[in-house]
Formats: C-alpha cells, structure tokens, sequence
C-alpha cells in the first residue's frame, strides 16, 4: 500500500514535467532537452532557498522562474543564433550542471529537517484527521502519506487547468498554432520567434516546479536526480496519448497527467518484480523507442501509410 | 495604397546557381484596385509577391504600403497591413486546430494577443455567421479540426481568415493552382466576391489565363523580373485569353531570336 500510494503521489508530482515535455515535444515539436538540466535546476533552487529559510511556496515559485529562464536561454540560442534545436537544448543543459553545483554548493542538499510543503501537507492532514493513520478498504495508511498524495493530486489538477485554460486564450491558440504552422502565424502576424521563447519558458518551468516538489517530497536535492526526465516526461505523454486514444488538447492534457501516474506505477511494479534499478533507465528508453516505432509497423502492416500531422 | 520602387532581388548572387528574379521592378496600386500579375516561369511573379508580404528580403528599392515604408519589416509585422493566401492550401491554416480556432487566430491579425479567450461566444457567433455566407455548408464543421476538409475547402477559409479584418493589401499567390476545377472556380468566385464587397486593394498571381483576363482591372504582365506590359481601364477589359498567349508567344519569340543572334554573333566572332 506504502508503495502504491509513494508511486501515485510521484507519479503525480512528475505529471508536471510530462506536462512541460508535452509544450515543448508536442506543441512545438522541438525536442527540448534543457528539461534533463531544469528539473534539477528546480529542486537546487528550491531547496537552497528552503535551506536558507524561505517558505517553501516562495522557494517553488522561485524554482519555476529559475526553469522558465532556462528554457529562455535554450530558445534564444536556436533562434538568435541559429544553433540546431537539438544542440541548444544539449548546451544549456550541459552549462545547467554546473549551474545547479553552485545554486546547491555541493552536489547533494538534504531537506529532512526542513519545512517543505510535504511536510506543511502533512501537518494539515493530520490536523484534519487527527489521527496518524487512516483504515482505507482495510488497510492503515499513514496520514501522512495521504495527505502528501492529497495536495500532490491539487497541485497536478490546478496546474493541468492553467496549462488547459493558457491554450484557450488568443495568446495559447497563437502559441499552439505557432508550433503546428509557422507560415501561417506570421502571416498573421504573430513572432513566431517569440511564441518559442515564451512556450519553452513555460515548459520549463513547469519542469522546474516538478523537480522543486520533487526534491521537497523525497528530502533532497541532488545534482544528477534529472538525468532521463526527457525520455521519462516522453513516456508520459505517449501513455497519455495512447489511453485517450485523440489529439485534442483537454483530453491529452489529462493523458499526459494519467500516463505520469501510470508509468509510475508499472516503474514500481516492475521494481517489485525484480526488475534491477539499474537498468530502468534502458528499460524506459527501450519502452519509447518501441512506442514510437510501433504505430509506424502496425500501419504498415496493415498496408496503410501511418497517420501523420500534415507538414508544410 | 501600394508603392513599389526599383526592387532587386538576386538569388544565390556570386554562384553558378545566380537567378536575378526580380530586376528593378516599380508598380503603383491605386487603392481599391484589382492587379492581376502573370508571367512566364521564373518571371519574378511569385518573388514579388513574396518581397510585398516580407517573406524574403529585397537587395534594393523600396516598398511602401498605405503610405509606410515597409521594406525592413519581417513578414509578421507587415501583416497588420497586409492579409495572404497561399499557393499551398494547407499553408494557410493550422490542421491540428478547429475551424474556429482558426478564424479566431486570424480575427486577431496583427493586433496584440492577450489572455482572453481565443473563442468567446460572440467570436464564435461572428465566425459562424462568416462561414455560412461564404455558403459551403461548412457552418456546422467549426468544431471540427480543420486538417480534414478537402483542399478547396481550406482554401476558402484561408481566403476568409486573408480579408476578415480588411487588410490594406491582399494579396493572393496562384491561390487555386493546387486545387481541382471546381474548387478553383469557387475560390475565384469567392475572392472576386470578397474584394467586391470589402472594396480590397488586390494583388493577384496567377498562372491561369482565363483568370487573368477574366479577373480584376489592371493586368501586370512580368518577364526576367521586370514588368513589360501593363493594361488597365478598358484596354484590360477588353482583354482575352488568346490576347494574352499572343503576348507570350511574342515573348518567346523575342527570346528565341535574341538567343539565335547570340548564336550567330558567337559563330561570326567567337
């Protein structure tokens, strides 16, 4: 149950990086991976500031805006200077290790001590319920652990609403239209340069938050804990997809948040089984490559081309 | 309302690939007027279609609409003044997003985008208004996502999201090349209405003849990036199809005799 509900909450919390891949890789098609550097850059921000005794929420908030400048310096990089999309993620990320050993100082922050806001959940939740631990079908969970899974589900919710409702506005159409055709938007009128800034500060920001809730819900900050996050966010949203089976943006918003909290879980079953955390890494990049190449064999298969977006 | 000064355009210039594609070209386009712009292959035609809206740079000259030069202007900032149709029909529209996105997206050329919402209902209620005048039963589609409708119906629609605010200049580049007859007859129909009703000043490419002598009140004909004839008033309504191929024919055969006499200047001194 203890796993269930650590696997539920984490997966949760890393719904918001599956959340910040889908702007970058679906939106804009732009295969971000700034994301490996600014998860991490989230949870040393945070967690210094949390440290030095900010509040927690103040230190989250600071951790989005340290992301969101991250994707900044990555989309200025491809398209002031004309650097390949690819390489400009693969720079900034590289300049963000180094970046994330002095926001931290050392190469691993503890949070155990600390007032974060799992720990300010927890609180709450026990307050509410006044016991430390709740009979659920049977089983006594911890409060706890509820109550950090509880306030991970809001955080998860709230922010699937604000990325949903941001791509309801004139600015989010402009943005998702940008990312489908370029041509189009500036024959629109609209910066298609500057819609790639601002979508790539979003994402990773929303990065950022996940790895700064992250780090408050595991104790620590550490500066390799985002290496594979793109490959990771990826699986997500190709879960995601596959489980509402569409493209239209409310549903695979949701997707994306689902295909977290279920790519957490079989993580966590496979883990249970046996599977040796070494190679889970190999088996996620194995899972999306399969993901990706699959469609492509079962159309043919079928004896039809795959369906693909149309390209200009 | 649209003023062209001496535009040069070289493509690849210092390489064997050299084309000189537009070669001091100036045009005047009175407001409200209807320019229709035909041209061999490779004349320059498409080119200073392009070089008008700002999707490629000029080496020199001037263009100036509605009175403000907007030579240095990227092509996203030209269109606050200039709407754009293009060749390609699915150019012109994003097929991931709805109907009405679309037209919402293109409601808002030009003009800053805030976070309001793209589809309010009296957007949504003008969009469906809009549509159904352009009477393709494509009213009750608008849901839809726009990638699956047929070519001509995407084009119609880039037509309306080109006008719906009025644009200065619209111009439309061998907007029904793509397309089958029919569809073609009914974009032309369309953008013959449109201009009409909204008094568009009007810059058209075409390749088609028909359309060329059919269309618009001024004809510009392009050959080796400048323009070499230039009807309008009644001598432009007089104009037929086959007064049009004359013209080309003499063209080609100009070019065949100055290519003979090249020859023949070579043999004697070369």
């Amino acid at each position: 149950m203890l796993l269930f509900i650590g696997a539920l909450t984490i997966g949760l919390i890393l719904s918001l990086l599956a959340l910040g891949i889908f702007i970058s890789f679906r939106v804009f098609d732009f295969p971000d991976i700034t994301a490996d550097g600014s998860i991490t850059l989230g949870a040393a921000v945070a967690a210094s500031m949390i440290v030095g005794g900010a509040h927690p929420a103040v230190a989250t908030a600071a951790a989005f805006v340290a992301g969101a400048g991250a994707g900044v310096a990555t989309s200025i990089v491809h398209t002031r200077c004309g650097v390949n999309r690819l390489l400009s993620g693969i720079l900034v990320m590289t300049a963000l290790y180094s970046i994330n050993l002095h926001v931290m100082g050392r190469a691993n922050v503890p949070l155990l001590s600390s007032r974060t806001l799992a720990s300010m959940a927890e609180d709450v939740g026990q307050f509410v319920t006044g016991a430390d631990a709740v009979n659920i079908a049977g089983w006594m969970t911890s409060t706890r652990d509820l109550s950090t899974l509880f306030f991970a589900l809001l955080i998860a919710a709230a922010m699937s609403v604000l990325v949903f409702s941001f791509f309801r506005t004139d600015i989010g159409t402009a943005m998702q239209a940008s990312g489908d055709n370029d041509q189009m938007m500036r024959a629109l009128g609209v910066n298609v340069d500057n819609m790639l800034v601002l979508g790539l500060a979003l994402s990773n920001g929303l990065v950022a938050v996940s790895g700064a809730l992250l780090a408050q819900y595991q104790g620590f900050a550490d500066v390799q804990m985002g290496i594979g996050s793109v490959v990771w966010g990826l699986a997500s949203v190709i879960i995601g997809e596959a489980l509402v089976g569409t493209r239209k943006l409310g549903l695979v918003v949701t997707g994306a948040v689902m295909g977290s909290v279920l790519f957490r879980l079989l993580v966590a079953v496979a883990l249970r089984a046996g599977l040796n955390p070494n190679d889970l890494k190999l088996a996620t990049a194995a899972f999306v490559l399969a993901a990706l190449v699959f469609p492509g064999i079962v159309a043919r298969v079928r004896g039809r081309a795959p369906v693909t977006d149309v390209k200009k | 309302m649209l003023t062209i000064e001496g535009v040069k355009k070289t493509f690849h210039p210092g390489t064997p690939h050299e084309v000189r594609a537009l070669d001091g070209v100036s045009l005047t386009i009175e407001p409200g007027s209807f320019v229709v712009v035909i041209g061999t292959n490779g004349s320059g035609k498409s080119t200073l279609l392009s070089a008008v809206a700002g999707s490629i740079p000029v080496d020199e000259g001037r263009i100036v609409v509605d009175g403000v030069n907007v030579t240095k202007w990227p092509d996203h900032r030209r269109a606050k003044l200039v709407g754009r149709v293009f060749q390609n029909p699915f150019a012109g529209t994003a097929p991931s997003m709805t109907v009405a996105e679309n037209l919402s997206l293109a409601a808002k050329r030009g003009r800053a985008r805030g976070l309001g919402w793209a589809l309010n209902a009296g957007v949504k209620r003008e969009i469906r208004e809009r549509i159904s005048r352009l009477g393709m039963q494509l009213e009750d589609r608008i849901d839809n996502p726009i990638g699956t409708l047929s070519g001509g119906q995407r084009q119609a629609l880039t037509l309306l999201m080109a006008s719906w605010s009025k644009p200065r200049l619209l111009l439309l580049d061998e907007h029904t090349a793509a397309l089958d007859p029919k569809s073609a007859d009914q974009v032309i129909r369309l953008s013959e209405e449109i201009v009409k009703r909204d008094r568009l000043t009007t810059m058209m490419v075409t390749h088609s003849m028909q359309q060329a002598a059919k269309l618009g009140d001024r004809l510009v004909m392009m050959h080796r990036g400048v323009a070499i004839h230039d009807f309008s008033g009644a001598e432009k309504a007089r104009l037929r199809p086959q007064d049009l191929l004359a013209r080309f024919e003499e063209i080609r055969r100009a070019d065949l005799l100055d290519q003979s006499a090249a020859a023949m200047l070579s043999r004697t001194y070369v």
